[in-house]
């Protein structure tokens, strides 16, 4: 079972993400599960959003607390969660954000994107409310080899209701421009 | 073996369960939203909204208008519908015994979630365990796929001529009702033969007026009429057992009995449990069975009427029982131990244990089993809350 944890805030598409990821391992015969942890729900308050990929039917129900791959929408969220609780030695990390300083960097595998530079050129949200959640699963697919890039693109495609080039345009650009420690 | 995605749609629990109310064909919906309730209603608001659906959706002012309008529905002899939660269905309680009294086969829906105070959206069953007395069989879903199922064999089975009673459905709030997960979705033409149309024998006819519910002194059939409300959820159990087997059948789905026996066989220690936290409870069974220890579980997929033949048989030869109960009673133990313990007595000797878990939403981990197998099978003392006061 390969478990990824996201961190996001309310609006940047965190649970649509998890759900996209989830989509995309199913497309590729897995039997997956998603979901959502809401706090308050309100735009801006952190998010936590789960997806279990499998080869067989998901049994365990519990938030995950173990994960193999941790996906950062937002890199304000660092200071103030900590974003590799629990993370495997040797699991992946995504963090949409540039300045590759993270000091716990050497006992992952760490994908650097501007994921929100991304966005934003594709139209996807505006400068105060960028929706992240496409690009960033374009570097998830460049670090790990969970799914393909194209399942995630196909994945996108059937789930977001709008703007599905753009999304998919992103997710290419976010592949291309990752970079990796 | 068939692909994951041969037949199968990634849905969420509440996604689920109005596919499965599309499935039943129903005729008249009438909800308030009330979180984490509020994506069936509207994703039944939608079909019918794009036409998908042919039903009449009502907008209500509140969850107690909710169930007397499909009361209200049904008794003119259309297929009627709700969904609620929490605060939702204490407020519908008095309405509750109404549709129950009244013998009209409705479903409803329930997404388990918490009681304020203090203020709290998440999961916990102790609203729809406070509804066990109200004359509604109870079904508690441990999967999507289980509440796409259920809506329809709820129906098939209140509608059932020697039945005739309403049905909640429960699924866990966010653990179902916000998890996407693979879902069969059934045939809509095999549905449809598979329930055909509401025919109710005493539905209202303006040729011919009757009273319904009027006051009836006490030496009237009022005891009488109680009576057999009691005789037919108690003759629900054998209707019950046939019916998931033929749903199984036309579906070539995997429905359990009224309960799951999980790893049952050769156990010498088990627990019992309702919902989606037996998925968590049947993955720790696995990793303790790896490591020798003879665990087994069993499920409830209906609380009312209350399998205890079931359980009675399940049981026997156990060394410990543990009743994990999602739910709360004061000044007693939980309803599910008090119901398990009256089932056993004086019929087989095992001692039984009770543990209160995952209250408002509190996470339910392996962890948190292993805990209870572990107090089960060591027995030397008498742990009853779980992961409480630890935080």
């Amino acid at each position: 079972m390969y478990e990824i944890r996201f961190h996001g805030r309310g609006g940047q598409g965190a649970v649509t993400a998890s759900k996209i990821l989830a989509t995309a391992a199913f497309m590729e015969s897995k039997w997956v599960t998603s979901f959502p942890f809401f706090g308050s729900e309100r735009r801006g308050a952190p998010v936590t959003a789960f997806t279990r990929v499998d080869d067989r039917r998901i049994e365990l129900r519990s938030q995950i607390y173990e994960p193999d791959a941790v996906i950062v929408l937002d890199k304000s969220l660092m200071s103030i969660v900590n974003v590799t609780d629990g993370l495997k030695n040797d699991g992946v990390i995504v963090v949409n954000g540039i300045d590759g300083n993270m000091k716990e960097a050497g006992r992952y595998k760490v994908g650097y994107v501007d994921a929100t530079s991304i966005a934003l050129r594709n139209g996807l949200g505006d400068p105060s409310h960028p929706v992240v959640n496409t690009a960033i699963l374009g570097a998830f697919a460049k670090i790990s080899n969970l799914v393909s890039l194209q399942s995630i693109k196909n994945a996108t495609t059937e789930l977001v209701p709008s703007r599905k080039k753009e999304n998919v345009n992103a997710i290419q650009e976010a592949y291309e421009e990752t970079e990796m420690n | 073996m068939k692909s994951v995605q041969s037949s199968r749609r990634i849905m969420t629990g509440n996604e689920a369960v109005a596919t499965g109310v599309k499935l039943s064909r129903v005729k008249v919906i009438a909800a308030y939203p009330i979180t984490p309730q509020t994506t069936i209603a509207e994703k039944i608001a939608e079909m019918v909204a794009n036409g998908e659906l042919d039903s009449k959706f009502i907008e209500v002012e509140s969850e107690h208008s909710a169930m007397s309008m499909i009361t209200a529905s049904e008794i003119t002899g259309v297929r009627s519908y709700t969904a609620s939660s929490s605060h939702g269905i204490l407020y519908m309680h008095e309405a509750l015994h109404w549709a129950a009294g009244m013998r009209l086969p409705l479903v409803m829906s329930v997404v388990n979630r918490a009681l304020g105070p203090p203020w709290n959206i998440w999961g916990e069953q102790t609203d729809t365990f406070n509804q066990r007395d109200t004359g509604w069989l109870q079904m508690y879903c441990e999967s999507n796929q289980e509440a796409l199922d259920s809506i329809m064999l709820g129906y098939k089975i209140g509608e059932n001529k020697k039945v005739l009673l309403p049905v909640m459905n429960m699924l866990d709030a966010f653990t179902l009702s916000h998890t996407s997960e693979p879902v069969e979705v059934r045939d809509l033409k095999t549905a449809a033969d598979y329930l055909g149309d509401l025919d109710l024998d005493f539905k209202i006819d303006f040729k011919n007026p009757i009273g319904y519910g009027s006051l009836i002194s006490p030496d009237g059939p009022y005891m009488e009429m109680k009576k057999d409300m009691r005789d037919s959820m108690y003759n629900a159990v054998g209707i019950i057992k046939n019916e998931i087997s033929n749903f199984n059948d036309q579906f070539d789905a995997e429905l359990p009995g009224l309960t799951e026996n999980f790893m049952m066989e050769d156990a010498d220690y088990a627990l019992i449990t309702a919902g989606a936290i037996s998925s968590t409870a049947k993955y720790t069974v696995r990793k303790l069975r790896k490591r020798g220890q003879k665990v087994g579980l069993i499920r409830l997929y209906f609380y009312r009427p209350f399998p205890g033949e079931e359980i009675l048989k399940a049981v026997k030869g156990l060394k410990g029982l543990g009743v994990v109960e999602r739910n709360l009673s004061y000044g007693q133990r939980g309803p599910t131990f008090e119901d398990v313990v009256s089932s056993l007595y004086g019929r087989v000797d095992v001692p039984v244990r009770n543990y209160v878990v995952g209250l408002g939403g509190r996470d339910i981990r392996v962890t948190d089993y292993e805990l209870m197998f572990e107090n089960l099978i060591e027995g030397n003392n008498d742990m009853e809350w779980v992961n409480v006061g630890v935080k």
